[in-house]
């Protein structure tokens, strides 16, 4: 049963502390798609997906009705389209084209799925394939691309970092006039998770069921809040205070997933924990950092903050939902969250501390807009760096960095909406080229081997 | 099925009388019915039946949202699950 301060503290975390479902992701298998050719596989394609996700977003806004909770976002996630265009993989760009007018039709924002798994070997129709990526970035308006170039089982392959330096980098040219958004929908990384609901790194796992329901929570602003009431307490009590604020955000959560999947006739498969904050006042991952007694979102003191908060969210968490997975950690986008765009506004946050904080939440250097002039193979040392701490660490790093053309450091680039604005950060001007060019593949960690 | 209004603003006369007579001419039966004034802000929260409504209930939230701006007011009906699910381990 629940009482009357229950009822009111759940309102008030809905209308004052922006507690949302920030997305209900619907997982799609296009491996039934595969055709002869690259324009029979799109038609599949469009017609699979639009088929599939035809109530998506009805459901979802009927949920959001009826439970009285705002469902944020409705997005497709699909298999990697490497996988079904391996025969015709230079033609890719037509699948592209047909899940960006899918993705229009079913009036999603974004679908995620452009991607490719080239972690230990890429074969010569995936590296055609991600040389495809610039274009369909430049041409295509909701959808996003990832590519896995790295693994703990199977070490990182930087031959695969190496190309991906240069194609962040084409990117960011082919869309110079929207301040390099292309950049905004293409993820690198490392130990990338197959149920992630959150974009731009979404795809469907080639393990997953056919059609499967996968939902993120947030709610910086509602932890934020929670620990305003105790200002004096120590860390083991602000954690506690953090555990049973996710846990109450996860049930929402899992109430909504289970709700959806057995509307729309899919798959309930994850929940994912992630707090996930936009540029709107109130919804700081940054500013919980400061409510635990930082001045400053990026001083020291910063790892350990967040460390607490990430592994708190997570008990939290677990403890509330059966299904646990995808990406489930604090996301730190310096583009997308208040705190953060004030912090590295006033130059109190730097890419090297950013890095630091990767280490212990999920997921990486995440919408930081750096100069246009960041040679590729800096672009690739960054994505080697954040590889190799996801390798180490077992963990899912990413780099989504915007090469911002023709700016330079304290420049700014505004994307609007969700994607927030970012000014220009330095970036450290040691050359790391003759590093990129040896290539090959870095070999997985001792501790990889289990068996 | 049962659902939860709440009903959220500054106190004055009348509220509960509006409300539940808005409830009844739609056959909504109130099962439980609590209130609390903090200051001068009121906080009603009803425990409803809508089985016989006939309606929907996004629809029924929807009447009573449009209702609470008639009477200055935030009402809010919502189904029960999302209080158990977060308030209950």
């Amino acid at each position: 049963m629940f009482n009357k301060f229950d009822v009111l503290e759940t309102i008030d975390m809905i209308e004052k502390e922006h507690l949302d479902i920030r997305t209900v992701t619907m997982g799609i298998s296009l491996l039934p798609c595969i055709r002869e050719t690259a324009d029979k596989t799109a038609q599949a394609v469009y017609d699979k997906v639009c088929s599939k996700a035809e109530n998506l977003v009805r459901v979802a806004e009927e949920l959001s009705a009826e439970y009285g909770i705002p469902i944020v976002n409705k997005r497709v996630s699909v298999t990697p389209v490497s996988l079904i265009t391996a025969p015709f993989a230079a033609d890719s760009a037509r699948v592209g084209l047909a899940l960006d007018k899918a993705a229009k039709t079913l009036g999603i924002d974004f679908l995620g799925g452009y991607s490719a798994l080239v972690h230990k070997g890429m074969s010569d129709y995936e590296e055609t394939f991600l040389r495809t990526i610039p274009e369909v970035l430049a041409s295509t308006d909701r959808l996003c691309s990832s590519v896995n170039v790295g693994s703990s089982k199977s070490g990182i392959n930087m031959d695969a970092v190496r190309l991906m330096g240069e194609i962040v980098k084409k990117t960011a040219e082919l869309t110079k006039e929207e301040d390099g958004k292309g950049c905004a929908k293409l993820v690198v990384f490392c130990n990338a998770v197959e149920d992630n609901p959150f974009m731009a790194g979404a795809f469907h796992g080639v393990g997953e069921a056919d059609t499967v329901i996968n939902v993120g929570v947030s709610g910086p602003g509602v932890v934020q809040h929670a620990l305003s009431f105790i200002p004096e307490a120590d860390l083991t009590d602000a954690a506690e205070t953090i555990k049973r604020t996710a846990f109450k955000i996860t049930r929402a959560g899992q109430l909504i997933a289970r709700e959806a999947a057995k509307r729309l006739s899919a798959r309930f498969g994850i929940v994912d924990l992630s707090l996930a904050p936009t540029p709107a006042r109130g919804d700081s991952v940054a500013h919980i950092l400061e409510e635990l007694g930082l001045e400053v979102v990026g001083g020291h003191g910063t790892t350990a903050a967040l460390a607490m908060l990430n592994d708190a969210v997570k008990k939290g968490g677990v403890m509330a939902s059966s299904r646990v997975g995808g990406l489930s950690g604090a996301f730190i986008p310096v583009s997308e969250d208040i705190g953060m765009i004030e912090s590295a506004e006033a130059g109190k946050i730097s890419l090297d501390k950013l890095e630091a904080m990767t280490c212990v939440c999920s997921v990486g250097l995440d919408m930081i807009a750096i100069p246009g002039d960041t040679p590729a193979t800096t672009i690739a040392a960054m994505i080697a760096d954040e590889a190799a701490i996801g390798m180490i660490n077992n963990k899912t790093t990413a780099v989504r960095v915007i090469p911002a053309y023709g700016k330079k450091v304290g420049d700014q680039v505004s994307f609007g909406g969700l994607l927030g604005r970012a000014p220009v950060m330095p970036v450290h001007t040691g050359d790391a080229g003759k590093f990129i060019r040896r290539g090959g593949l870095i070999p997985a960690p001792i501790h990889s081997f289990k068996n | 099925m049962r659902a939860v209004v709440t009903v959220t603003g500054t106190d004055k006369r009348g509220i509960i009388a509006k409300v539940s007579g808005f409830l009844a001419e739609r056959d909504v039966n109130i099962e439980d019915i609590s209130q609390t004034i903090l200051g001068d802000k009121f906080a009603m929260i009803m425990i409803v039946d809508i089985s016989d409504s006939g309606k929907k209930i996004a629809e029924l939230a929807k009447e009573c949202e449009e209702m609470g701006k008639s009477i200055g007011m935030s009402v809010r009906l919502q189904h029960e699950d999302i209080f158990y699910a977060m308030h209950n381990v």
